[in-house]
């Protein structure tokens, strides 16, 4: 359902501000979505002041050391700072990405840092991603072949059927593209979203799954697949730079061709 | 599954607008603009039915300020509607979809639906009495 406003619980308060350690002389504010459990209490945003010279150049930097440094309490999810496990996906600045490859350079005037958006959140920058996670599930994301396998070596592919997976693979499932999508934050209970949709097209494209049929059998639904209108807020937010987007166009042009 | 003591993270309220979404959602709204037209272009047929009295009521509306100001409406969620149409047709052909031409096709829809409409206007207007 579009529902624009947030629910009661949801509304935003102003929260703390902690200013920068004096003799600081390159500051920068970051505004942080702040909420946990214990407290009882609304969301609030707290502004933290960082001396941007004795500070990592990314985003991912500050938040650290916000959490060394500053407030211990601050939730957010982290892993590789490379950008190739997905764990630091959040809005920065008005848009989804990872903040290990987010440079604060990149961003003008105060740092705004949300959780992904339209989902419920678990704490600080931590949301719920059970259910994208349920729907990636639904997609059946492995081989299904019926066919036995050789007996003495993989099922290979042409180099040109391989070739067809490239920027299908590379998705790390951060999910930035699928809360970027208008249409998943009103829908998403029952589209599966940008996301879920490359992953799907990524068996679909695969040379040696021998159940193509029965994936685009399942995805045939006004929910599931259609509620996508391509208005490309996925492919615009990737920090991969792939494009879900052109997978869902593609799954849909499928559909179309074996009518 | 949402467990109801946790808050929804923020969204429209948050997130940049960008001409992708500001373009789709103006696809949309041009769409409701031309179904609602659409009563407009019936009064036109049954007022044309009814005879000089109700044409010339009609008539009189389309030509207040009132009036004008819709069909101006009208002809602007038109064109948009038309020529981001043909836009999402390409997409459905698989074209389009690097982010630069997804933008540069964005663009030129403006501009396109932006000229018509001028054009159609002058020709009107060239026709007024």
């Amino acid at each position: 359902m579009v529902q624009f406003s947030l629910p009661e619980n949801s509304k935003i308060g102003t929260g703390k501000t902690y200013r920068a350690p004096p003799g600081a002389r390159r500051v920068r504010e970051f505004k942080i979505y702040r909420w946990n459990v214990d407290d009882g209490k609304n969301p609030v945003i707290d502004t933290f002041e960082i001396d941007l010279d004795d500070c990592g150049p990314m985003v991912l930097d500050a938040l650290l050391k916000i959490k060394n440094e500053i407030d211990t309490s601050l939730g957010f999810r982290r892993s590789c700072r490379e950008g190739v496990c997905g764990s630091c996906a959040m809005n920065i600045d008005g848009t989804n990405t990872l903040a290990c490859i987010k440079a604060i350079e990149d961003v003008k005037g105060a740092v705004r840092i949300h959780p992904l958006p339209h989902l419920p959140v678990i704490k600080d920058l931590v949301p719920e991603l059970s259910h994208a996670f349920a729907q990636y599930r639904l997609i059946a994301p492995w081989l299904e072949c019926e066919s036995a396998p050789p007996p003495d070596r993989e099922r290979l592919q042409s180099e040109e059927e391989r070739g067809k997976l490239d920027g299908l693979w590379e998705c790390i499932l951060c999910f930035c593209c699928t809360t970027a999508c208008p249409s998943y934050w009103w829908n998403g209970e029952r589209y599966l979203g940008p996301a879920i949709l490359l992953q799907a097209y990524r068996w679909i494209a695969d040379s040696r799954d021998e159940k193509t049929g029965e994936r685009l059998d399942a995805l045939e639904d006004p929910f599931r697949l259609y509620r996508c209108h391509t208005i490309m807020n996925c492919t615009k937010t990737c920090p991969k730079g792939l494009n879900p987007g052109r997978a869902i166009a593609e799954i849909k042009k499928l559909l179309a061709l074996r009518r | 599954m949402r467990s109801p003591e946790r808050p929804l993270s923020p969204h429209i309220s948050i997130y940049r607008w960008q001409l992708t979404v500001l373009l789709s959602g103006f696809h949309r709204l041009t769409g409701l603009a031309l179904a609602a037209g659409t009563l407009l272009l019936l009064w036109w047929l049954l007022a044309a039915a009814a005879g000089e009295n109700a044409y010339g009521v009609f008539e009189a509306f389309l030509r207040s300020p009132l009036g004008l100001l819709l069909l101006f409406g009208w002809t602007a969620s038109l064109f948009y509607h038309l020529c981001n149409g043909i836009r999402h047709l390409a997409w459905d052909c698989g074209w389009g979809f690097e982010i630069k031409s997804f933008y540069r096709s964005g663009w030129t829809v403006i501009a396109a639906a932006a000229a018509l409409t001028i054009i159609a206007w002058i020709a009107g207007l060239a026709h007024w009495s």
